[in-house]
């Protein structure tokens, strides 16, 4: 892998700054600047917070359904079998990320070797 | 001593904080309860004693020691280790997506938002438009706003400028958020800042690691422990918002948002995960007005 390779082009670093750091430092300096007026009531909030965790979940659907690279070298019923079974070792274990994650991560990895 | 308890510019906001609690400590726990609503997640403050020194031990006198404190403070966090798994899954996407590694190390350093780097990743990764990544990345990014207003008084003295604290705010990020409160408490006013310094320097040290480790793993390893590790992302991050999830709301939008994005992939508008995400955090807020209403 060369130095150029890991740089990358400037156009997506460009991209990067319009799309993601701008984006997302707007909501950090609003914060800072206009801090103590924010109103604690606020219903919009509450929907805001909603949308932005639906937004995250989407991703994560998306991850699953639509794998990119090496995962999609992993069977579509392996790969949701994996997330159910972190799932349920979750909330066995009181909501425990750690035992969830290994659970599916073991449970991709048996289910490959056994598929062969 | 803590002189910065009434920092917050506003008095109005935590004037009844006030005169309902006699003690800081209390105070202090009351506010971060009420903003945990709005930010997403509940704190959990201190319960087992943290290892720093006494609030007036000679350690503090130094600002570099409070921020050698902070820095050592990231081993004292299973988040850490969260944290590192996250990143190193998102080095790894965005090594299969075709970003190169300056680029991932780069969103890390100035996005610093794990949900913000993988919407980024995933929305230009399967095509969307510059215009359709910025918007879902700033309605994840909204979230920060509250925290940053609740994470800040925290640090203020009366004498602290805006812009001692823009760092502070760069560095605010849920795993911080949730480490502030609960390490504060045990750290002089006047060298939090310092502190906060330390330990987001050395979160962010860790995540930029984790990201290169995960790129060469991801370049370098067979098909099924190139899954494996791509894999770690959509686990840790719904295990660590279903955590988080203490309200309804919270739990139906998390649900809703991953059965509704299939639904919205198959309309192909290019703006799924706005499509689908809009829908179920909606629909999730009125349960919760409902719920309200009901109650």
């Amino acid at each position: 892998m060369s130095v150029a390779q890991l740089i990358g082009d400037w156009h997506a670093l460009a991209v990067l700054f319009v799309a993601g750091v701008i984006p997302n430092q707007i909501w950090r300096m609003l914060g800072l600047w206009f801090g103590g007026g924010i109103d604690e009531g606020s219903e919009l909030l509450v929907w805001v917070r909603a949308v932005a965790t639906a937004i995250l979940a989407g991703v994560i659907a998306q991850i699953v359904v639509e794998p990119p690279g090496a995962l999609a070298s992993v069977p579509d019923g392996l790969r949701y079998g994996a997330v159910g079974a972190g799932l349920v070792v979750f909330l066995l274990t009181r909501r425990s990320i750690f035992a969830g994650v290994v659970t599916g991560e073991v449970f991709m990895l048996v289910g490959k070797w056994w598929l062969g | 001593m803590d002189s910065g308890l009434a920092a917050p510019r506003r008095s109005g906001m935590t004037g009844w904080f006030a005169r309902a609690h006699a003690s800081p400590a209390s105070r202090f726990l009351d506010v971060s309860i009420r903003f945990a609503r709005y930010a997403g997640t509940i704190p959990h403050p201190a319960k087992t004693p943290v290892a720093l020194p006494p609030l007036d031990s000679p350690q503090w006198q130094s600002p570099w020691r409070a921020f050698a404190w902070g820095l050592r403070s990231i081993t004292q966090t299973i988040l850490t280790i969260v944290l590192f798994v996250t990143y190193l899954g998102i080095g790894a996407l965005a090594h299969d997506t075709h970003f190169s590694l300056a680029w991932a190390l780069a969103s890390t350093l100035f996005v610093w938002a794990g949900p913000a780097q993988i919407i980024l990743i995933t929305t230009l990764g399967s095509g969307a438009t510059i215009i359709q990544s910025a918007i879902a990345v700033t309605v994840s990014a909204i979230r920060l706003f509250p925290m940053v207003v609740s994470v800040l008084p925290l640090m203020r003295t009366p004498q602290t400028k805006r812009r001692e604290l823009i760092f502070a705010a760069h560095l605010t990020a849920v795993t911080l958020w949730v480490e502030c409160h609960r390490f504060l408490p045990q750290v002089p006013r006047e060298r939090r800042i310092a502190f906060v310094h330390g330990l987001g320097f050395g979160l962010v040290s860790v995540c930029l690691c984790a990201n290169t480790v995960g790129y060469f793993l991801a370049a370098n390893l067979t098909q099924t422990l190139g899954g494996a590790i791509l894999l770690l992302t959509p686990l840790s991050f719904l295990f660590s918002t279903a955590r988080n999830s203490r309200e309804v709301a919270d739990v139906v939008a998390l649900a809703l948002g991953i059965v509704l994005y299939p639904l919205a992939a198959m309309m192909n508008s290019g703006l799924d995960i706005l499509v689908s995400g809009v829908a179920a955090g909606t629909i999730a807020y009125g349960v919760h007005w409902w719920r309200e209403v009901r109650a």
